[in-house]
């Protein structure tokens, strides 16, 4: 069943209006923590929800708050991450679209919860829509007194700012999204200190991804309890997956942590498209392993997807179908990863470009036997020696395809073309 | 002076709204880049001197985002996705089409200087995969008939 909690309003095309959002009990949450609660309680209830990020890491968020140090006289900033940019993923950018102030409350109310006074929602420069209407929100919110100055008289003030970013994927990374923030390149940056202890302009902040913040005005209104009562005892809540790929219904469906990936695949995305046979799932965006057909009653929860050898990731679930060559999907992503490298360090920025041109190599029919193993030594070379996860994110796909599909690899340099023929649509 | 009094006081609006005023360096970029079309080197110190940074601050940040052409593109920049999702449901096929019907090479500028095509990374439309971006404007779902439609409106509107 998919499970509408926070997609529970979007389908009315009025829902990011404020009085659309007011009439449905929108900001009741918000006013409930600034009349009845203090900043300890806010994250205790979110601790007790089991609520984990929703970007990739899967972090408790309540955790995350605690960090911040109570006694530091530096000001506090809350950044919500909406750079959205792991390939396989779009799901932020419907939140932001259809219940901009869903984030909003949300993101004031963890604004609160941490005693910051200053937001900043960092959204993808290519995303002008959704920055739109998060700005337009924001103006209402401010309108109806519910940001500003002494909020709704709590003498609780807090502005909220969308900053747009340039297309750099690195820059959802939480210490590059900072540096972006503060109008550098979008480097990373050595940890710790941690960003709880020392982020945005040398503060403590904390950076939360937008689909995480969204569930928080939802668990002030009903409860940790009702939080907990959906998904799994590790994995708490729902999810918002990304069906993407070879299937007929794509889409975005909400699901609770611990549904089986065949319901999302075939039940609600219809199973495969054009009779074609299903080959392989990357099951949470590009960053993440590959898992085989085998694997298709995984449940969706971070625990049971690492057990079947990968990662819940992003909820960006792409499907292949047979006609699919994977060693071109080895190249498409490695190429991706070299193009989005920050050049930070050596192993990341040269490594990422050297798989790519050893595909290269490949494709064009000049590749060695021994490229395979170049190939593998290239990953071993950059995996764990980066600053940030983007050079461990690198060599998944390679790594991935070469375990499951070495055959084809092999084939290409043997033969000079590909074992398996790309048949996809066509516009020509 | 390039930039318009309106993209100057837009600028000094941003920068307002921030803690510390480098802060505004991307915004301000965004807001030159949208006036202009693209970046290049003696715009980097307006954009400092409308927030009062150093141009130094602010060509560090340009020359890394690769979301700013640093050279003119046609009035209509087409970005087509070519990454994993929308290359499994033909983008590359996308790519050759349009670039076939515009008669014009990968990041190229027509005769009429309407159109320059470029592929990029994921854009986040997986689920509505094929898709472009075009200007600020997303496609989704594309199809022949669609890409068609499409081009006939932008030309008519130019």
């Amino acid at each position: 069943m998919e499970k509408k909690v926070l997609f529970a309003n979007i389908d009315d095309p009025k829902q990011p209006e404020i009085d659309t959002y007011i009439s449905k009990g929108g900001y009741e949450s918000w006013k409930t923590v600034l009349k009845k609660m203090k900043a300890p309680e806010v994250i205790d209830t979110v601790k007790k929800s089991g609520l984990r990020g929703r970007g990739g890491a899967g972090f408790p968020a309540g955790m995350k708050w605690s960090f911040v140090p109570k006694d530091s006289p530096k000001p506090k900033y809350l950044v919500c991450n909406g750079d959205e940019s792991e390939p396989g993923t779009c799901k932020d950018r419907v939140l932001m679209e259809h219940d901009p102030h869903l984030v909003v409350e949300g993101m004031a109310i963890a604004a609160f919860a941490i005693g910051a006074s200053h937001a900043f929602i960092y959204i993808r420069g290519e995303f002008d829509y959704p920055a739109c209407q998060m700005r337009k929100a924001i103006d209402q919110a401010y309108s109806k007194g519910f940001l500003g100055k002494n909020i709704l008289k709590s003498k609780y003030n807090l502005d909220m700012v969308v900053h747009t970013g340039g297309g750099a994927y690195i820059c959802g990374e939480e210490t590059a999204l900072l540096n972006s923030l503060e109008g550098k390149p979008g480097q990373t940056r050595i940890r710790p200190p941690f960003p709880a202890v020392e982020g945005l302009y040398a503060c403590p902040t904390v950076v939360n991804n937008v689909e995480t913040l969204s569930n928080v005005s939802l668990i002030i209104k009903n409860g940790a309890d009702w939080y907990t009562s959906m998904g799994t005892e590790k994995s708490t809540g729902t999810r918002i997956f990304c069906l993407s790929g070879h299937v007929k219904n794509p889409g975005n469906y909400e699901l609770e942590l611990g549904t089986p990936m065949s319901y999302l695949i075939n039940d609600l995305g219809g199973g495969m498209a054009d009779g074609r046979k299903m080959k392989a799932i990357i099951p949470g965006g590009s960053s993440t392993p590959i898992l085989l057909p085998d694997k298709i009653d995984t449940p969706l929860d971070f625990e049971s997807v690492a057990a079947a050898g990968s990662m819940l990731g992003s909820g960006g679930v792409i499907v292949m179908h047979e006609d699919t060559d994977m060693v071109w999907v080895a190249r498409t992503l490695a190429h991706f990863y070299m193009h989005e490298s920050c050049g930070e360090c050596t192993p990341c920025r040269q490594g990422t470009k050297w798989i790519y041109d050893t595909l290269t190599r490949i494709v064009s029919g000049n590749g060695e036997m021994e490229d395979i193993d170049i190939l593998l030594d290239l990953c071993d070379n950059i995996e764990g020696k980066t600053i940030c996860p983007l050079g461990d994110a690198a060599v998944v796909p390679i790594k991935s395809t070469i375990l499951h599909f070495r055959n084809e690899y092999e084939h290409y340099i043997k033969n000079k073309k590909p074992l398996v023929e790309n048949k996809f649509m066509s516009f020509i | 002076m390039a930039l318009t009094t309106e993209s100057v006081d837009a600028i000094k609006k941003a920068a307002a709204r921030y803690p510390h005023k480098k802060s505004a360096i991307l915004p301000a970029i965004t807001i030159a880049y949208r006036q202009i079309g693209y970046l290049y080197d003696d715009l980097y110190h307006e954009i400092a001197d409308a927030i009062g940074v150093s141009a130094n601050e602010v060509a560090s940040a340009a020359t890394f985002y690769t979301m700013f052409p640093k050279k003119k593109v046609g009035k209509y920049l087409i970005q087509v996705c070519t990454n994993i999702a929308c290359g499994l449901m033909g983008a590359e096929s996308l790519k050759e089409y349009l670039l076939n019907e515009l008669d014009v090479k990968e990041g190229e500028i027509t005769e009429d200087g309407l159109f320059t095509v470029v592929s990029v990374e994921c854009l986040g439309s997986c689920t509505t995969a094929p898709m472009m971006q075009v200007n600020q404007t997303f496609y989704e779902n594309l199809n022949k008939e669609k890409v068609d439609k499409i081009l006939s409106e932008l030309r008519k509107q130019a």
